[in-house]
């Protein structure tokens, strides 16, 4: 089967400082992947370049077949077949929830506004948030605000959801609602890229976890592999932190 | 400790361990407040009293206070001053356009968009560096000494527009760092669905920025009221020059304090509302954020 997101050789540096050395990846449809690894290792600016929000300077992207970080690309476009949610939430503050939703859809898509909030209604609706679509989002708990900000990526219906440490920024009794809404996208068959910090999560619900270090993708296998029999030292290593922090 | 306090904190719980900050709050305030007024009219009235008590008090009252040339002058400087509020107006409606449209043309990225920058920035630095006096002489003198056919040669027109042109430039600077201050994380989430960078900027980041920059932008138009009346130099009618047609006509310089009064009368509350503004937004946020 062809893969739906294949990366290959994607080299990535700021100011000289090289954040992505030699990243291959490759992502299929349905296919959950996690990226683990410490802070600084890649991970963010990885899914940031999947989404063209920052350039690569060498490398390909392929997303259903096009290299989409080839020259002449549209990255309007391309945006609109994946969302994308961040660590911080990044929700538009001084809109309601409804429009932070339907902005996207009305603005990019061109649908009226009445079918825009229709559909932005039925998203809240699944996702437990009906009752906040006219609240500011400056008035959500930060487990509501991850949640709308995740349905604002969805309203674009695209076939890849990207997270970048989604729950990073939550008080620890707010993290499982925001992770059981990955979950269930996984459960509907969403093909999606997830860099974490949540080791647990990432054993059951990722098909593949992939451990960044220094930005190459030092070892990938299915979950049960990676946390139970690491491979590489520096694997080994960096889950026996997480261990003794008990947080796996 | 003695057994007084200890029943202090039995009866106020531990808050008796410290020592009460303000026990007669009330009568504190009231004292306060009593003491603040005194003062006040103290001060003042020791300031005016040297005033009037000055040998050449009688002079300075007939020169600028005279009742009289108040009377006299004052129809004449409040029409003229009613242009000024209606330049002002037209002047200010203008100004936040223009300087917005720079704005958002100088905050547009890419190599794209270039040329439209530097011509922003240009535009933006000539005009910063010319004072506003040379160019409203410039203009509203200049211009019509070309007699373009088909351009108006109104002094008021020219140096409405010199104002427009300048106070653009210096608003336009007000309104980028309103969009400097929108994080970045902001334009990456209008982008991540799809926007385009005009729109992530219209619909995302202006609204916050300029949410930001309302104390400054008050500020700007507590400024421009005043110097609207810079065009009287081209001769234009507007209050400053009624005053000054009055006072050459009488050598009374009453008629200034006519203007003056009207200025203030319209600048003073912008002030204070631009305070009363901050202060509400500044409240506003902490509570937000706690």
């Amino acid at each position: 089967m062809m893969a739906k997101l294949s990366i290959r050789n994607v080299v990535k540096a700021f100011d000289g400082k090289v954040v992505l050395r030699d990243v291959d990846l490759d992502v299929s449809t349905h296919e959950v992947v996690c990226l683990i690894g410490s802070s600084g290792s890649g991970k963010s600016t990885l899914l940031k370049c999947i989404n063209l929000l920052v350039p690569i300077d060498s490398g390909e992207i392929v997303l259903d077949g096009v290299d989409i970080a080839a020259p002449g690309i549209n990255p309007n476009q391309v945006r609109q077949s994946m969302g994308i949610v961040f660590q911080a939430f990044n929700l538009f503050p001084h809109m309601k929830v409804i429009d932070n939703i339907t902005l996207g859809p009305r603005k990019v898509h061109g649908i009226p506004r009445d079918e825009a909030e229709e559909r932005a209604r039925g998203l809240l609706e699944r996702f437990d948030l009906l009752d906040k679509a006219d609240a500011y989002p400056g008035l959500l708990s930060g487990g509501e605000q991850q949640r709308v900000a995740i349905v604002r990526a969805l309203a674009a219906e695209p076939e890849l959801m990207l997270f970048d440490e989604v729950t990073s920024a939550l008080d620890p009794e707010l993290v499982a609602e925001v992770l059981n809404v990955i979950r269930g996208l996984k459960t509907a068959g969403m093909t999606m890229v997830i860099a974490t910090h949540e080791m647990g999560f990432a054993r059951d619900v990722a098909d593949n976890v992939c451990f960044l270090d220094d930005g190459v993708i030092l070892e990938q296998a299915a979950p049960k592999d990676l946390f139970g029999n690491p491979q590489q030292p520096r694997t080994q290593q960096f889950l026996q932190r997480i261990v003794d922090a008990g947080r796996l | 400790m003695n057994s007084n306090s200890l029943e202090e904190v039995e009866r106020r719980g531990p808050q008796a361990l410290w020592p009460r900050r303000s026990p007669h709050s009330r009568e504190e305030g009231a004292r306060g407040a009593l003491i603040a007024a005194a003062s006040t009219v103290g001060v003042l009235g020791l300031m005016l009293w040297v005033v009037l008590a000055s040998e050449a008090w009688p002079k300075v009252q007939r020169q600028f206070f005279s009742w009289f040339h108040f009377k006299e002058s004052f129809p004449k400087v409040a029409s003229g001053f009613w242009l000024d509020v209606k330049m002002f107006m037209v002047a200010e409606v203008l100004i936040l356009g223009i300087a917005l449209g720079i704005a958002m043309i100088r905050a547009l990225r890419g190599p794209a968009f270039l040329p439209l920058r530097i011509i922003a920035v240009t535009y933006i630095d000539l005009i910063r560096g010319l004072p506003i006096l040379l160019l409203i002489l410039l203009m509203g003198f200049g211009i019509p000494s070309l007699q373009l056919p088909g351009v108006t040669n109104s002094p008021l027109f020219w140096g409405v527009t010199a104002l427009v042109l300048s106070y653009s430039a210096y608003t336009a600077e007000v309104y980028r760092a309103g969009i400097e201050s929108v994080h970045e994380s902001q334009r990456m989430a209008a982008r991540s669905i799809g926007l385009t960078q005009g729109q992530a900027l219209r619909h995302v980041i202006v609204p916050q920025a300029i949410r930001n920059v309302i104390p400054a932008l008050l500020n700007g138009f507590v400024s421009l009221q005043k110097d609207v009346a810079l065009v009287f130099v081209l001769g234009v009618r507007e209050g400053l020059r009624e005053a000054d047609i009055y006072n050459a006509r009488t050598f009374n310089y009453t008629s200034y304090i006519a203007a003056a009064v009207l200025f203030l009368l319209v600048s003073v509350p912008v002030a204070r509302f631009t305070d009363w503004y901050t202060d509400r937004d500044r409240r506003r946020k902490q509570a937000m954020s706690s």
